[in-house]
């Protein structure tokens, strides 16, 4: 319950964020909502001698469109991208996913970044912003750089992010209006992180399936993007066939952990039942209904 | 470790106070501030007992260190009662509709039933129970829990009608 | 006296609020407004603060303990081990089941997160850090974590110190880590029942460790005052009378010099009956530094060592006739303990009251087994509204009546009302020993069906059993056993179960009355009142309630088990009725009549045939003080100490619909109906929140809950990450009825409710899982049901496709 000692930082703008991480290196986290860092302190799982609050950091609060893309700062929260309009217009599996993140208190407090920047495979973000085609943006001693969420994870808890390194933005191409999405999780209560999510994000064109990108939550060591689901719906008209070869590609890249959530054999089976049910209604969200 | 000064309103009064970065907002708040009415229940952020309103939002209290409350703007269950000491709509409520047994997650459950009814003035029984999802009760149920919250939006909106 | 214009009856009843009103609750007021009194609330002058060290293992010897680290860090004041406890006598202590219990470690732990040392420190912060510091170091020993393996012939010998005794509290034992066996019913009749049979079933049926989890963990504030010698102990203590019983046996402090207090207490459900290492190392802190010593458990704490509930390894069978009529049951179980045996029973009880597994059904023979063994696991085992192993008892039968009527083709409802005790057959003599004192089964069983139309609801199951969609209809008809006890056969290390009331009234007409029995959240400052006003005429709002503090409160054996109604709510009548009795004496003399000519009337006494000519209580309780008869002693207050002469027996019959995902395993109540047999029923809003509280406690055993423990003795569960705890969304709409028979030995013929939702509850929703797979074949599924395991099913099935 009590967490270990630690200095406590107030920076005001990334620049001092990154100079503070570059001064203590591993003894420097970070933290925003610090709902997934706090608690690990309190079980002494994570022991920074510094914590560098990132909530007064200007400009990482921000959500807005700008040429073509959608900007969400690192710092905002979950309940922010609930209650946003444009979000809710424009991407609105985000607001989907982040319902399903935790319980009110704490989407009034974890950000964004904190979802997807420390490569906790339980997170739901990172699965919705491969499917997105998002980017990170990244902020060190030697500049700013960007990031495909595909390739940002590398183990648990391991990512691509470097020292003194901070994700400040994430930046999201809009999709077209009339797009397919969904964010399917199972999980056994409120709160609970998945036994199995998918996010499903697909065009259609003429009724044929133009774009589709498929990736799953807490199935692997990281969130998990699919290529092969999403190659088996493209060309077709999203018919049961192609919607099962998808959902089997799924299951088939999953490689879950067996815990009391239930057995890998289990959890192997319904992520195909959950890919099935996302696309299915992604399906019928891109068809107008 | 050093102290931090951290300066913020508790329940509408200013607040000035030493604190080791490390100490729990929840801690500060029972064992400096003796506000004893947000309880703890768990050490993994789940149940909500500690549930207070930081600066308009519902926050576990236990999850959140005090120095990261400094300038902020606090209300516990203490503070609902108006200062003549009329009780809350919502309190009224809970003991109306026998909201609450043991009383133990009582004090987070109104805190979040306060904010959630700022959210939402006129929520469907759907609605409050997904709103208190993040407050775990042992002893009721949660079904007279549903209808205090229910009773007390109409309450409220009674009231405002009432003023206006 | 006697000429205003008295208000009508109903207003003076109203006013009175006695029994059979939804009184609102008395102690709402302070909990909605944060000012509760718990444990953790206190704080005393210089407390400090203490916490454990715990044992990573299972089963290890310890080698050494070295808290010099420790001592240096800012804050540490001290740091206890077994060590500094046995020159006290106090590294171990007894327990409520005659065994001996480890207070700290002593040479070898005995399962995970075992107390190993006790770290006391100027606030929390500091202990937490001191406890990081101490090292201890451990050669581990092969665990046993399968009650199975307990008593194979080359198992590890778990207990050292209690080997070579023929017994550790509960009779002659088999072996180094059994515990007891015990034998209740006729063997022979049993026998001969099934050999005769044309009909018989056999399931296995486990009931896993749970653990009754309320929201305020366990803890207390010790005090020692050493210029008066007397002991104050704070603590989360459902029974604090025997906290201040058992401090004195093992301290040696005279039981005048102890003080213990139960303030306001976050929920028990029997967690918070037994002593705990926490309390004496509190204890022992306080006296030895001088300071008010604080202990609060984590919930990882909590849920990983103080009191789990069930892990009971049950084989059930039934013999019967092919049109079924039940002539014989036989119940073995191999009940796993954990490290000590700290079952929170009366002594006599092995297995608790589990003998009430004949259940609602007339069963002529019956026969059953309990063996207990020790594993190394945390201790405990009663707990959990379970009303001593109530629970357990009831799940089995419920389970067997269904595999019965599976084997027989038979509509389960139809099987129970055939084999229901019938209402002429009150007071019933089961076959293992229980006067039941009140029932009507088949009047209850027929509200409730007619309730949920349960024709129409297995119509429903049958066409959409055509479409290969999976309904389950699950019912429990459950009698269970409430009111410990008679003190013939229940007492708790001695001492009888009798509980107490004693009320004092006041000149000017309030009064206060104490009891021996401490609400967690039953509403018990609400209730009491409640009778006292309808015994005594004064109204339930000019009754003050206590319990909880020794020094004030009379002795009692606490709240758990649903006992507080049947035996402290007897008390409350009775020493109500003494009140009353002594006014209408004085109402007499004042009057100058006979004490027969006076009749009693809500809230006082009139004259027969004379109304005008009446007294009220209020001018009684005034005249109490100075206007006694000749040789009457002054004052108006009495004391009852109630003895049972049995125990009461409340019923129920619950009706659960669930509708299952065959794909993902996921299972989801449509509709849940309980109706309870609570006797008289004293508030009926109290009694609904008791039920909704219990349904959910039962929806959460039935549906998630369980304590694993790995092959290495690694205890899973245990957080709120994976311990389910239903929020509001996961928590259906509980409907609730009732039907009234009150207890024939009862002075108001109440009966008690708490338990009987957990009774039901895991019963009915249990059974309707199973229920929505018997047109497989399927007689029995493990709890809990959890979308794995129900999708294991269906995948066995091969219907998850």
């Amino acid at each position: 319950m009590i967490t270990g000692h630690f200095e406590y930082h107030r920076p005001k703008t990334v620049d001092e964020v990154v100079s503070l991480l570059s001064r203590h290196g591993d003894d420097g986290r970070v933290v925003a909502g610090g709902h997934s860092l706090v608690p690990m302190m309190k079980m002494r799982l994570a022991d920074p001698a510094h914590l560098i609050d990132l909530r007064n950091v200007a400009g990482l609060d921000r959500i807005r469109e700008d040429a073509g893309n959608i900007r969400i700062g690192a710092t905002v929260t979950q309940h922010a991208i609930v209650e946003s309009e444009l979000l809710t217009r424009k991407l609105p599996i985000l607001k989907e996913a982040a319902l399903l993140i935790a319980d009110p208190q704490v989407r009034y407090v974890g950000t964004i970044g904190g979802n997807v920047a420390n490569g906790d495979p339980g997170n739901d973000m990172p699965a919705v912003m491969m499917a997105l085609g998002a980017r990170f943006v990244l902020r060190g001693p030697k500049g700013e750089r960007e990031v495909d969420p595909r390739a940002y994870y590398e183990a648990p808890y391991v990512t691509a992010i470097g020292d003194a390194e901070v994700l400040t933005e994430i930046r999201i191409p809009v999709p077209p209006a009339r797009h397919g999405w969904a964010y399917a999780k199972m999980k056994r209560k409120i709160g609970d992180y998945a036994t199995t999510a998918t996010a499903v994000i697909l065009t259609l064109e003429g009724g044929v399936c133009k774009s589709a990108a498929i990736a799953l939550t807490n199935v692997a060591p990281t969130p998990l993007y699919v290529e092969a689901a999403g190659k088996a719906l493209v060309g077709t008209k999203g018919d049961a066939a192609a919607i099962a070869t998808a959902a089997n590609a799924a299951m088939k890249a999953a490689d879950p952990v067996s815990d009391m959530r239930g057995p890998a054999e289990f959890r192997r089976h319904v992520t195909g039942v959950m890919t099935q049910r996302a696309i299915e209604t992604a399906l019928k969200r891109a068809r107008g209904g | 470790m050093a102290k931090t000064q951290i300066k913020l309103k508790v329940n509408g009064k200013d607040v000035e106070a030493l604190v080791e970065p490390r100490m729990l907002l929840i801690h500060f708040l029972r064992e400096q501030m003796n506000l004893t009415g947000p309880h703890i229940g768990c050490e993994t952020t789940h149940c909500g007992a500690c549930t207070v309103d930081l600066d308009g939002k519902s926050v576990k209290s236990c999850t959140i260190f005090a120095v990261q409350a400094d300038g902020s703007e606090l209300l516990t269950v203490e503070g609902l009662a108006a200062a003549d000491g009329t009780l809350h709509p919502l309190q009224q409520a809970f003991m109306q509709e026998h909201g609450l047994q043991c009383g133990f997650c009582t004090p987070g459950m109104i805190t979040r039933a306060y904010r959630l009814l700022q959210e939402n003035p006129n929520p469907s029984e759907e609605e409050i129970r997904w709103g208190l999802s993040g407050n775990l009760c042992r002893c009721t149920g949660y079904q007279n829990i549903v209808k205090a919250v229910r009773s007390a939006a109409t309450a409220i909106s009674q009231g405002r009608e009432a003023a206006e | 006296m006697g000429n205003q214009a008295i208000p009508s009856t109903e207003e003076r009843k109203e006013k009175l609020c006695g029994m059979g009103h939804s009184r609102r609750r008395v102690e709402d007021a302070r909990f909605i407004q944060g000012k509760g009194n718990y444990v953790d609330d206190v704080k005393l002058p210089g407390q400090v603060f203490g916490d454990f060290v715990r044992s990573p293992h299972a089963h290890a010897r310890i080698k050494s303990i070295n808290a010099e680290a420790a001592k240096k860090i800012p804050g540490v004041i001290a740091v206890l081990t077994a060590n500094d406890l046995r020159p006290l006598g106090l590294h171990w202590m007894p327990t409520l089941a005659g065994d001996t219990q480890a207070v700290l470690a002593d040479e070898k732990v005995h399962f995970q997160n075992q107390e190993v040392a006790f770290v006391i420190a100027e606030d929390r912060y500091a202990a937490a850090d001191g406890i990081q510091a101490v090292e201890v170091d451990y050669e581990p020993l092969d665990p046993i974590t399968d009650p199975k393996q307990a008593m194979a012939k080359d198992s590890p010998v778990l207990r050292e110190d209690a080997q070579g005794k023929d017994s550790v509290g509960q009779g002659p034992r088999k072996h180094p880590n059994h515990i007891f066996s015990w034998d209740v019913g006729d063997a022979q009749a049993t026998e001969d029942a099934f050999r005769a049979a044309k009909v018989k079933v056999k399931e296995e049926i486990f009931y896993q460790r749970v653990h009754p989890c309320p929201l305020e963990t366990c803890g207390c504030v010790a005090s020692m005052d050493k210029v008066r010698g007397e002991l104050t102990l704070y603590g989360t203590f459902q029974a604090p009378h025997v906290v201040r019983t058992v401090v004195s046996l093992i301290s040696g402090l005279p039981e005048n010099k102890i003080r213990v207090i139960a303030p306001d207490i976050g929920g028990g459900f029997g967690g918070k009956v037994g002593a705990y290492p926490g309390y004496v190392c509190a204890v022992v802190g306080s006296i030895v530094l001088g300071r008010p010593v604080k202990w609060i458990e984590s919930r990882l704490d909590n849920l990983s060592t103080t009191a789990f509930a069930r892990d009971y390894h049950m084989t059930g069978e039934l013999a019967a006739t092919p049109d079924g009529r039940i002539t014989g049951l036989k119940v073995h179980v191999l009940a796993d303990h954990g490290a000590f045996n700290a079952h929170a029973q009366p002594t006599k009880w092995p297995a608790g009251l589990f003998s009430i597994v004949t259940g609602s059904y007339d069963i002529p023979a019956a026969h059953c087994v309990v063996d207990g063994v020790y594993t190394n696991k945390a201790p405990g085992g009663v707990a959990y509204r379970c009303s001593f192993r109530v629970t357990e008892a009831s799940y089995l039968i419920e389970r067997m009546i269904d595999v019965l009527a599976a084997k027989l083709k038979m509509d389960p409802a139809e099987l129970r009302i055939k084999n229901f005790i019938r209402p002429e057959q009150f007071p019933y003599n089961s076959a293992l020993g229980w006067e039941y004192d009140s029932g009507d089964y088949h009047t209850a069983m027929k509200k409730a069906m007619q309730a949920v139309d349960y024709a129409g609801l297995r119509r429903e199951q049958a066409e959409k059993r055509k479409r290969g969609e999976l309904m389950g209809i699950g019912i429990a008809f459950f009698t269970e056993i409430v009111g410990a006890g008679p003190s013939r056969n229940c007492d708790i290390l001695g001492i009888g179960m009798f509980d107490s009331c004693e009320i004092r009234v006041h000149p000017t007409g309030s009064a206060i009355a104490r009891f021996g029995t401490k609400s967690q959240g039953q509403g018990h400052e609400t209730t009491y009142a409640q009778i006292l006003a309808s015994e005594t005429g004064i109204p339930a709002d000019s009754i003050s309630i206590e319990e909880g503090d020794t020094n004030t409160a009379p002795y009692g054996l606490g709240t758990y088990g649903s006992r507080s109604t049947p035996v402290a709510g007897a008390a409350a009548a009775r020493a109500g009725r003494k009140i009353r009795h002594k006014a209408q004496m004085i109402a007499a003399y004042m009057l100058e009549v006979h004490d027969d000519d006076l009749e009693f009337d809500v809230d006082g006494f009139r004259v027969k045939g004379l109304p005008e000519k009446r007294l009220s209580m209020k001018e009684l309780a005034w005249a109490a003080y100075h206007q006694v008869p000749p040789g009457m002693e002054p004052g108006l207050e009495a004391v009852d100490y109630y003895d049972p002469p049995n125990f009461t027996y409340p019923f129920g019959a619950y009706i659960c619909v669930v509708d299952i995902d065959r794909h993902t395993g996921e299972a989801k109540i449509r509709r849940f109906y309980a109706l309870d047999d609570c006797g008289t029923r004293i508030n009926p809003m109290i009694i609904e929140g008791q039920v909704h509280g219990g349904l959910t406690e039962a929806l959460a055993i039935a549906m998630g809950q369980e304590i694993v423990y790995d092959e290495n003795g690694n205890v899973q569960g245990v957080t709120f990450m994976d311990y389910f705890l239903p929020t509001a969304v996961e928590t259906p709409k509980w409907e609730t009825d009732f039907t009234v028979t009150p207890s024939p030995h009862h002075p108001i013929g109440a009966k008690g409710v708490g338990e009987s939702p957990n009774v039901g509850g895991v019963s009915a929703i249990s059974n309707a899982v199973i229920d929505a797979f018997t047109h497989h074949g399927v007689t029995h599924m493990p709890m809990p049901h959890t979308a794995w395991r129900v999708w294991q099913q269906c995948h066995a099935l091969g219907i998850d496709r």
